[in-house]
């Protein structure tokens, strides 16, 4: 098989590490070869980060470039437009509404682009947006919505479910674990 | 059993399954999570020193004494460790030792983008380089057994993308290897002059052995294609981004021991080929190497550069002309540079500097940021601990007028890695400076590492705890003040009155990470839509949580913490 590739977009602090953690446990249950990469350190902090997640019989680089990703699932508008050239062509982007300033908007150097979700369907991008922060709080925290996305992308692909459930039990604490799980279901079903 | 493993961690297992025994380190990005990693195995004993220095000493000694030894650091950290590097390749070892270095290409966290390499080479330490987990895990055992073999330090380079990348590996269980006897061997082990001299006739002869290592080293491994156009010479992660970007349109020379190099393999691997590429990261090493070997149809940094990361879209690009088509919006995306999280207690004490238009000696840390708009408060920022000498020598340059209105900012760990001796310069010779220490209780960038003022060591015990004002008093500081930097008006007044006195002070400004999990936040603030009268006033404390909608202001509950810095700037009421 081909090596796919998928990335995992947000801002310092939003939780991109779980995510990519449960996707990867996910695909090597399936006995691909996998292979995450993420960046540490400063660029955490309230930054845009990225985590790469790529696939198939032998995967090489650990990195995504432009024109490359099968799939960007973002956690901030912002972010998904900024990866969009990221995506090949009849990629998915799935996002999370949730809007977060940067800093340059904060100070008023820079303004909040208007219409963000309009403007990246209009431009081809195979688009999924989805207010996970809304569904997060709805499952016990809006710390959560990072695994809401994962459940919108578990609908989107063929994985087992049984695979995710299990990544689940997995990467989260048993203290967390059911409200997790209702994140994961609202996100499955607010796809479609 | 297989699993997915970050290269940190699997370096880590690599230590364990090699029967190392004491590790001992200093946090910095990407190099961390190697000994958080290995303080989770109990066969190991793991620890935090001050700074990389004392780490390399303190595993050195560890493998005088018979045990196999680690220690880890960031490229630049290697700079602080180069001391006793230098001479441990005279003494060599006892038990193996092996040193993680890993170096930043692209600077995703680093003040520069050296190449380590450059300090294998001039120490005489012979270097491997992994390029996924599973080499991490293998070549780190491997480093071991030719640590003893060839009586050497071993350095493992890392780099971020290796590092921080999960990939498969296969576990195997611990080698649990008995002491090696510690026989006194002055020759051997005190470098005084007369001895050295022996010794760096062996260093020599070593180097010598190792280059016929080298020559026919399974980590020096060609991969023939039958179909190659050109030759490539890699190493480390580039290794990666050639084989996915060229594919079977290239044969591939992968050394996996970048010091000392192979002669004979490298010239008989490019007498196969007209055209000979290097790729690596950073600096010309191997294609220097080439040349000094006599290989000429080399090419390399005439066309990747010395700059950043290399990837697959760019190799792709430079030898096969191949762009991947992509989309982009039409639009002014506005960049989202690192800030300090809401609730941050720096925010509060840059505040204060930048209101009270002071300069800052600035140093490595989270605090950094504090450079950054809408705070634009640090002047300066070198290494570690150059905050606190770099303002002595300043202030001696321009006297009164600038130890009135300038100051040094350093973290609580920076200040116990080399702030302190910066501190003993300032008491001793005399410069009346003024010295902020944030002690936020914890090593914060690296991402809440320990440190000898926490009360608290790398495996969570108990420890003892390094009395800062105490400390500062020790030596030679007759002012030291503590202040809340939650509290501006406390603050600000408090360096004021620093900046006015005529001799050297040590202002602590202390309040623990907002990000610990033992900090109790208060309840999210909201704004009262009726008071605001949009007059931004809280926006100047650069607060993530603080957005403008609407010309009014708005706080983000998910973000905020309570901290109450914006509640104290706003005259309206309008926070609560």
């Amino acid at each position: 098989m081909e090596t796919k590739a998928i990335m995992i977009v947000g801002v310092g602090g939003q939780g991109s590490l779980l995510a990519s953690r449960l996707l990867g446990n996910v695909l090597l249950a399936q006995g691909y070869d996998v292979k995450v990469s993420e960046v540490h350190g400063m660029s955490q902090r309230g930054g845009s980060v990225v985590t790469y997640v790529k696939y198939g019989d032998k995967v090489y680089s650990p990195v995504v470039e432009k024109g490359e990703a099968d799939a960007v699932i973002s956690f901030e508008l912002l972010e998904a437009a900024r990866c969009l050239p990221y995506l090949k062509k009849g990629g998915h982007l799935i996002t999370s509404t949730q809007q977060i300033d940067p800093m340059p908007v904060i100070t008023g150097a820079a303004e909040y682009p208007e219409a963000l979700a309009e403007k990246l369907a209009a431009a081809g991008a195979d688009l999924t947006a989805v207010d996970a922060l809304s569904l997060a709080e709805q499952a016990g925290t809006s710390k959560a919505s990072n695994v809401v996305l994962m459940g919108v992308f578990a609908s989107l692909t063929g994985f087992p479910e049984e695979l995710w459930q299990k990544a689940l039990e997995q990467c989260v604490p048993p203290k967390f674990l059911d409200l997790n799980k209702k994140a994961f279901e609202l996100g499955k079903n607010a796809a479609h | 059993m297989k699993k997915l493993m970050l290269g940190n961690a699997a370096f880590a297992r690599g230590l364990y399954e090699a029967g190392c025994r004491v590790v001992s380190s200093y946090p910095g990005t990407p190099s961390t999570e190697i000994t958080e990693e290995a303080a989770k195995y109990d066969e190991i004993y793991a620890e935090w020193a001050p700074n990389e220095k004392v780490a390399m000493e303190t595993a050195l000694g560890a493998s005088i004494a018979g045990a196999r030894s680690f220690c880890g650091m960031k490229h630049v950290g290697l700079n602080v460790a180069a001391d006793p590097l230098y001479t441990a390749s005279y003494t060599g070892v006892n038990g193996g030792m092996v040193i993680a270095v890993a170096d930043d290409q692209g600077m995703h966290s680093s003040q520069n983008e050296q190449d380590s390499r450059h300090h294998a080479i001039a120490s005489k330490v012979p270097m491997l380089e992994p390029s996924d987990s599973g080499e991490c895990l293998e070549f780190v055992k491997l480093a071991f057994e030719l640590s003893e073999e060839y009586d050497t330090p071993f350095i493992v380079r890392m780099s971020t993308r290796v590092a921080h990348s999960q990939s498969i590996v296969e576990l195997s269980e611990r080698d649990e290897r008995a002491l090696k006897p510690y026989e006194k061997n002055p020759q051997k082990y005190v470098m005084m002059p007369a001895f050295a001299k022996g010794r760096h006739v062996v260093v020599e002869e070593r180097t010598r052995k190792l280059i016929g290592y080298a020559e026919s080293s399974p980590l020096n491994r060609t991969e023939i294609s039958d179909t190659a156009e050109f030759g490539v010479i890699t190493n480390g992660a580039a290794y990666q981004y050639v084989k996915e970007a060229l594919g079977s349109r290239a044969s591939v020379l992968k050394l996996g021991m970048v010091n000392p190099m192979p002669v004979k393999l490298i010239q008989d691997f490019a007498a196969k080929y007209d055209r000979i590429i290097v790729i690596e990261e950073l600096d010309g090493i191997i294609e220097e190497h080439c040349r000094n070997i006599g290989v000429t149809n080399v090419e390399g940094k005439n066309i990747f550069g010395y700059i950043g990361e290399i990837n697959q879209a760019i190799i792709a690009e430079k030898l096969l002309g191949k762009k991947n088509d992509f989309t982009a919006l039409d639009e002014n995306i506005p960049v989202r540079p690192p800030v300090m999280c809401a609730g941050c207690p720096h925010r509060g004490l840059f505040y204060c500097l930048k209101k009270l238009g002071v300069t800052v000696s600035g140093d490595i840390g989270c605090y950094t940021l504090g450079a950054a708009a809408p705070l634009n408060a640090v002047d300066t920022t070198i290494c570690m601990g150059a905050s606190i000498s770099g303002l002595h020598g300043f202030n001696k340059v321009l006297g009164s007028e600038s130890e009135h209105r300038t100051v040094a900012v350093i973290g609580d760990s920076t200040f116990m890695h080399s702030g302190m001796t910066g501190l003993v310069n300032i008491a001793y010779n005399n410069s009346n400076s003024t010295v902020i220490i944030l002690d936020n209780s914890i090593t914060g960038m690296t991402g809440h590492q320990q440190n000898p003022t926490t009360g608290k060591n790398l495996k969570g015990d108990p420890a003892a705890a390094v009395n800062l004002e105490e400390l500062c008093r020790a030596i030679g500081i007759k002012r030291v003040r503590v202040t809340d930097p939650y509290h501006l008006a406390e603050t600000e007044a408090v360096i004021k009155e620093e900046l006015a006195a005529d001799e050297a002070s040590v202002i602590i400004s202390r309040r623990p990470c907002a990000l610990l999990k033992y900090v109790k936040h208060n309840p999210p603030l909201a704004v009262s839509q009726d008071k605001c009268v949009g007059c931004k006033a809280c926006m100047k404390l650069g607060c993530p949580a603080i957005s403008i909608r609407d010309r009014k202001a708005v706080i983000d509950h998910t973000q905020c913490v309570g901290c109450g810095i914006c509640q104290e700037q706003c005259r309206f009421g309008a926070i609560n």
